[in-house]
């Protein structure tokens, strides 16, 4: 009992567990129809690459799950949410197709700039995106909502501009690779992989994660304390801009062209509610980045999982919400305070048997 | 019950978690009277009330109201309301950015015939309600306008319009001044003769003294007694309290006053100032003096220490700091160059609630070293082992968070923060507010150790006789300019004098 206890105390347990339901969603429906019970998890490969629906996860969820580390910070330290982050992919999909393809050409196979220069360019104009919110939030006052919105309707706009009102095809294997496969693996696996990694590091290895956790909790104590509270801020929407460029490339080029009305698009609703299902507070403050990222992958497998039971794109929404506020809801306080108040009856009545 | 007992609590029990936070306590309230709620910190005085508001669960025992038949709990401060228990707790609990008016009215708002709030009638009321207390506020002004004092004082407002029978006032003095907190009395005693109950939680002595008609004692979450307050001599008290003999606070300053001017100089300050906040002011600190800042609330004290440590940039005039003419910014700044802040607003701009006690007292040095010298692990282990132990702070856990502390543990959890960094320079401003008389002296006595050891500091309290028993010299304050300094007879006379103005330092 007391071990049980324990394990559902700690941080970690509903986003996972959330993560086994969808799971084990996929195994009963596998088994009602007579498929191998683990087929959700079988990997095997295909056309000499991985192919699974586990590695269909992975791979989808590459995007959201980049997002999501950016959307963490920004969440913890302003107590928002950057909502910009959708288009910022667009924009640095289109700037980055644009460099490479020129201004003006609508499709192209041999690069016009080296693909480093396209991929920088690309970045380089999420970060300034990231950085001009965070200049608004940080130092302006205004609310991370509202300064993010004015990039979520223009960014997409000028990524448009930029490609001249064309949807611009790199139809280069250099650009395809992004979205391609690296070996066996689908490359955007270890993109994302490798932005995690890097996001634990500096977590692990700097004060980072005490600043903005810091800044979070009670911005005016922690200048006191010495934390230029409103650059932590501005860092981290900057941060939020980068993932968000490199979550665009990886969007683009797994299509090789920069499709600025599509790429992206509802793409930040899902990171924050990767965020949420984490198990972090919207209100800022304490995070959990691993949370965030097994929220992420959850919202990916419920998406995959909703299309391996048949239900059509035009209506999966509806399951997905449905699902959603079931875990939500799992996850509030006052859930977990009536399952608390429950074992606590329960274990007083057990005494009075006795 | 008897007839003219207005609450009486049975056997109160509580546990946080690791801390048995109230152990069968009993608490019984007259019609009528004052009653001082009196222990150290962590000692169960605000969690008892918390029991009675409802803002915490307590696991036994039974609470029972005058006029409602059988034991009542609550499960929310509204419910506690709608019983007639009005609270008004230690940190002002309103919001800011609403009028004063809204904050009187809030959850209660007159309507007019269509549901609407009725404005006319609200600010009208509101006016009244203030004006009959004798306050100077305009009621459709945001709150956030208004003093930390005045704050305060509307929140009592607040609670004494909604018709109670019990009326908790949790420290509501501890950011008043001396004529504010008549008024305050002047109010108490008026409800008293109306047949309120008061409960008073405070750490003044003097003021359970001046107002109170009968006292309890907690000590370590459990009943010590209930005494009239004639028969409990204020030595008798703290011994209650402390559960030991009480050696007396005056004893703590032993030497007489030390002349300083031949010693070096830390801190030259020459025409600082801050607009609207503090006029062009001079102030010299030599290495190991203890400099208090006195005046009364809102005289520029903590906005004199708060230019020179540059949570408010200084806009003319320059800083000296060991000699050498410096540039403060930001806090950062002030820190680099050994100085410390530990600001008068604990919940607003000390503590890191969700964190940690090790995460806090890191924190300064943390910022200090910079971002990607993170401390490792062992060596933030070590800080905040050392600092809990030194500074004899009541944790289960190093890793337990600061909210979860009594007021005067958070505070020694700050003042570790700030110690880790090893300033130079420390400014202390109210460091000893809402916190008991053990743990006044123990601070107290720690500023002595760190001006022995060379440290020099800003020390700012409301409590004068704390001041005279701490510095050497002191400076007055008076509507936002320094008005004097006071280096010889530093006594409580002289200082009122010089405060109240006209006095012969001018």
């Amino acid at each position: 009992m007391s071990n049980i206890r324990k394990l559902t105390s700690k941080r970690l347990f509903l986003p996972i567990f959330c993560m086994i339901l969808v799971m084990m969603v996929n195994i009963v429906y596998d088994v009602a129809n007579g498929n191998f019970a683990l087929s959700f998890f079988t990997i095997s490969i295909r056309n000499g690459v991985l192919y699974g629906r586990l590695i269909d996860v992975l791979n989808r969820g590459s995007e959201v799950a980049i997002l999501a580390i950016g959307m963490t910070l920004v969440v913890s330290s302003s107590a928002g949410t950057d909502i910009s982050v959708g288009s910022v992919m667009s924009l640095s999909a289109c700037m980055c197709c644009m460099l490479l393809a020129g201004y003006g050409v609508s499709s192209t196979s041999e690069l016009a700039v080296p693909l480093i220069v396209g991929i920088l360019g690309g970045l380089v104009v999420a970060v300034v995106c990231g950085c001009f919110n965070g200049f608004l939030v940080a130092y302006l006052g205004v609310q991370p909502m509202v300064a993010t919105l004015i990039l979520y309707s223009a960014a997409r706009a000028i990524g448009l501009l930029l490609c001249n009102n064309l949807i611009v095809y790199v139809r280069n294997d250099a650009y395809k690779f992004f979205g391609g496969y690296l070996g066996i693996i689908p490359t955007p696996i270890v993109i994302a992989a490798i932005c995690i990694a890097v996001m634990a590091l500096l977590l692990k290895r700097t004060a980072l994660g005490l600043y903005v956790q810091s800044v979070g909790i009670n911005k005016k104590a922690s200048r006191i304390a010495g934390l230029n509270s409103s650059r932590i801020i501005l860092i981290c929407f900057a941060i939020s801009g980068l993932c968000a460029g490199i979550a665009g490339i990886v969007s683009s080029s797994r299509i090789y062209s920069a499709d600025s009305n599509n790429i992206g698009l509802n793409y930040e609703m899902d990171a924050i509610l990767g965020v949420a299902l984490g198990g972090n507070s919207l209100g800022g403050g304490k995070f959990s980045l691993a949370g965030s990222i097994i929220g992420a992958y959850t919202i990916q497998a419920i998406t995959t999982t909703l299309y391996a039971l048949g239900v059509s794109t035009s209506v999966a929404p509806v399951f997905k919400a449905i699902i959603v506020i079931i875990i939500v809801a799992i996850q509030a306080p006052p859930f977990k305070a009536y399952l608390r108040q429950r074992s606590a009856k329960k274990a007083s009545l057990a005494k009075g048997v006795q | 019950m008897e007839n003219n007992v207005v609450l009486t609590m049975r056997g109160i029990s509580m546990t946080f978690p690791g801390v048995k936070a109230l152990d069968n306590v009993d608490f019984t309230l007259r019609k009528g009277e004052i009653h001082a709620l009196m222990g150290e910190n962590g000692a169960g005085k605000s969690t008892l009330i918390k029991c009675l508001t409802g803002i915490n669960a307590f696991e036994a025992g039974e609470i029972h109201v005058d006029g409602i038949d059988g034991p009542i709990v609550n499960h929310s401060t509204l419910d506690a309301q709608n019983k007639g228990i009005s609270t008004v707790y230690q940190e002002v609990n309103l919001c800011p950015n609403l009028s004063v008016a809204e904050n009187l009215f809030i959850g209660r708002e007159p309507l007019t015939r269509f549901g609407a709030i009725d404005w006319k009638t609200m600010v009208k009321k509101s006016q009244k309600i203030v004006d009959d207390l004798d306050m100077k506020v305009d009621v459709t002004q945001n709150l956030e306008e208004y003093s930390l004092a005045m704050q305060q004082m509307i929140a009592i407002a607040r609670a004494v319009d909604m018709d109670c029978k019990v009326l908790i006032l949790d420290e509501p003095t501890s950011s008043l001044d001396d004529n504010e907190v008549e008024k305050l009395f002047g109010l108490m005693r008026r409800l008293r003769d109306q047949g309120v109950g008061i409960v008073f939680v405070t750490h003044f002595l003097e003021q359970v003294y001046a107002v109170c008609d009968r006292i309890t004692v907690l000590r370590n979450g459990q009943l010590v007694g209930e005494y009239p307050i004639a028969e409990l001599p204020r030595v008798k008290l703290v011994a209650a309290m402390m559960g030991k003999d009480f050696d007396d606070l005056a004893a703590i300053k032993t030497d007489e006053t030390k002349d300083f001017t031949n010693a070096p100089v830390e801190i030259e300050a020459k025409g600082l100032s801050h607009a609207g906040t503090i006029k062009p002011f001079d102030l010299v600190i030599h290495k190991g003096e203890v400099v208090g800042l006195t005046g009364l609330l809102g005289s520029g004290r903590s906005e004199l220490a708060r230019v020179i440590y540059g949570a408010d940039k200084a806009q003319t005039g320059t800083l000296k700091v060991d000699g050498k003419e410096v540039k403060i910014n930001a806090p950062i700044d002030a820190m680099q160059l050994g100085m410390g802040l530990l600001p008068d607003d604990r919940k607003a701009e000390g503590i890191i609630e969700d964190l940690s006690i090790r995460e806090n007292i890191i924190l300064a040095l943390q910022a200090k070293r910079g971002m990607f010298r993170l401390l490792s692990m062992s060596e933030q282990n070590r800080i905040a082992d050392e600092y809990i132990k030194a500074l004899q702070i009541k944790t289960p856990s190093r890793e337990t968070l600061i909210k979860q502390l009594s007021g005067g543990n958070q505070q020694k959890v700050i003042l570790g923060r700030w110690l880790a960094t090893d300033p130079d320079f420390l400014i202390l401003d109210e460091p000893t507010r809402g916190i008991d008389v053990g743990t006044k002296t123990e601070i107290q006595k720690l500023v002595l150790q760190l001006a022995g050891e060379g440290k020099s500091i800003i020390f700012i309290s409301s409590e004068i006789e704390e001041m005279l028993r701490t510095c050497s010299k002191m400076e007055v304050l008076r509507d936002g300019a320094k008005v004097g300094e006071i280096t010889e007879n530093l006594t409580q006379e002289n200082v009122m004098k010089a405060i109240a103005g006209g006095g012969a330092n001018e």
